[in-house]
């Protein structure tokens, strides 16, 4: 599978988060606090909601609507209401792009 | 603010008063995509949100230490003016603090915004929980549902206006009474190892044995609770075998007067049924003491709409927000007023809500009831 140009690196602001749309899905884009860039699902998996509206604080992910929280570099769910993981993907950075690896 | 002639139809179903989470209201709301649906949010730039998102431990560690001082020196006044009736105001305000402040604590810690720190949130929570006679794992979930699904009824565990509206009920919330009887009946209950189907609706089975061992720990407290009671009074300790009362489970009656108070006010009178806080919740400008006991709750619109931001930055997003929302009551006066006019009318009308005006400078109310959300794809 190709890696997939999503965003200009500069798109998203260190320790924070922005919504990618994907052939129909949707995808949640970090800029971790080490300069490392990070791909999960777009939706919480406790409820439909927007991961990108959330709270980016070191390496977790904070849910908008319920506080349910995630580590996204590995997608694991560290605090209720969530108890399932989220989906990772491989993301890198090459002059100045933001690639992410979707199977 | 002025109330609507908008009077919302009976379901036809007759469903809209039955308020389990089980029955043919939960259906009609599933039908009528009330369930986990979009809400109304006012815009908010990203960079601004970022802000009043951030985390910070300052402002709680301050509060709770405040707040744990003043358990300290209240319950060391009365006791030691016991027998004086000097004694009255220290257990009065300990009953505030405790009886009270609890909700506050419960809620803000719930939602683990409190402090940044995520332990500190869990020590607090699990305190302010057993305060407020809560089952710190039950309520975590239906506190999630009542974030989700807001006064959608059959499908949100916590409507506290049920129609038809009891009002001596209502009232006799204000000693606790009833409310500590039931919700020590559920600790109970559930410390016996059993959960409600309303309570199985919400709670994932895994967290199930996590809600039995809090209940079981919460009533063990309690029996100590009224074993020091009985040693005092064997030991000829008189009157003084209340103290352990008052000092524990007690409060839960005599000082919850300032949580029911500024409870009441979150939803009453208004929509049920909606997918827009601006016409289901309730922001009122209120005293600084009272917003300090209630961390800002009073700004519940805005809490509803962006549950993200923690307590300390809520006054500075309704500033950013106001010109999309009603305009908030003035006093606790003022909405208890508006708030009873329309209590009284839903008595006569159960379908009639208080629709408030809203200002020039916002957007209309959202009135579509669903709208489509995108695919998940699961770990």
């Amino acid at each position: 599978m190709p890696w997939i140009d999503a965003c200009a690196a500069d798109d998203i602001e260190e320790e924070d988060v922005l919504r990618w749309d994907h052939a129909g899905r949707t995808y949640a884009l970090y800029h971790g606090i080490d300069g490392a860039f990070f791909c999960t699902d777009g939706l919480c998996t406790h409820e439909q909601v927007h991961l990108a509206d959330g709270l980016v604080m070191d390496y977790v992910i904070e849910c908008p609507k319920h506080n349910g929280q995630f580590d996204y570099r590995t997608g694991k769910a560290l605090r209720a209401p969530v108890c399932d993981n989220l989906a990772t993907y491989p993301a890198k950075e090459e002059d100045g792009r933001v690639l992410v690896l979707i199977e | 603010m002025t109330p609507s002639s908008d009077a919302r139809p009976e379901s036809p179903t007759g469903a809209a008063h039955d308020y389990s989470l089980t029955g043919p209201s939960s259906r009609h709301a599933v039908e009528a995509g009330l369930v986990a649906a979009e809400w109304y949010h006012s815009d908010v730039p990203r960079k601004v949100m970022k802000q009043l998102m951030q985390r910070s431990d300052g402002p709680a560690i301050r509060d709770t230490l405040l707040w744990v001082a003043l358990h300290i020196a209240l319950a060391v006044g009365g006791i030691y003016f016991w027998g004086s009736w000097l004694a009255a105001p220290f257990w009065l305000a300990y009953g505030v603090i405790y009886g009270s402040a609890c909700d506050s604590r419960w809620h803000e810690c719930g939602h683990g915004t409190a402090f940044r720190t995520r332990w500190m949130n869990d020590v607090v929570y699990h305190i302010a929980s057993f305060q407020v006679m809560r089952n710190p794992v039950n309520w975590r979930w239906s506190h999630a549902r009542h974030h989700t699904d807001t006064i959608i009824v059959g499908r949100d565990p916590e409507i506290v206006w049920m129609h038809p509206i009891k009002l001596g009920l209502k009232a006799l919330a204000y000693v606790g009474i009833v409310d500590a009887w039931q919700s020590l009946k559920t600790l109970i209950r559930n410390a016996g190892g059993t959960l409600s189907d309303d309570e199985k609706d919400y709670i994932p089975e895994s967290e199930r044995p996590r809600a039995i061992f809090w209940a079981r720990i919460h009533v063990a407290i309690y029996a100590l609770t009224a074993l020091c009671a009985l040693v005092i009074l064997l030991s000829g300790g008189g009157w003084k075998a209340v103290i352990p009362f008052l000092l524990i489970g007690g409060p839960r009656i005599y000082g919850c007067w300032h949580m029911v108070m500024m409870g009441l006010l979150q939803h009453g009178g208004l929509a049920e049924d909606v997918l827009d806080h601006r016409l289901n919740s309730r922001t009122v400008y209120i005293n600084p003491i009272s917003r300090w006991i209630y961390w800002n709750m009073n700004y519940h619109v805005e809490h509803h709409m962006f549950p993200m931001v923690p307590y300390h930055a809520l006054p500075a997003l309704h500033a950013v927000i106001k010109d999309d929302l009603p305009k908030p009551d003035p006093s606790i006066w003022a909405a208890y007023k508006d708030m009873m006019q329309a209590i009284m009318r839903q008595r006569r009308e159960p379908g009639y809500y208080l629709k408030r005006d809203l200002p020039e400078t916002a957007r209309p109310y959202l009135e579509t009831l669903h709208a489509a959300v995108p695919e998940r794809v699961m770990a």
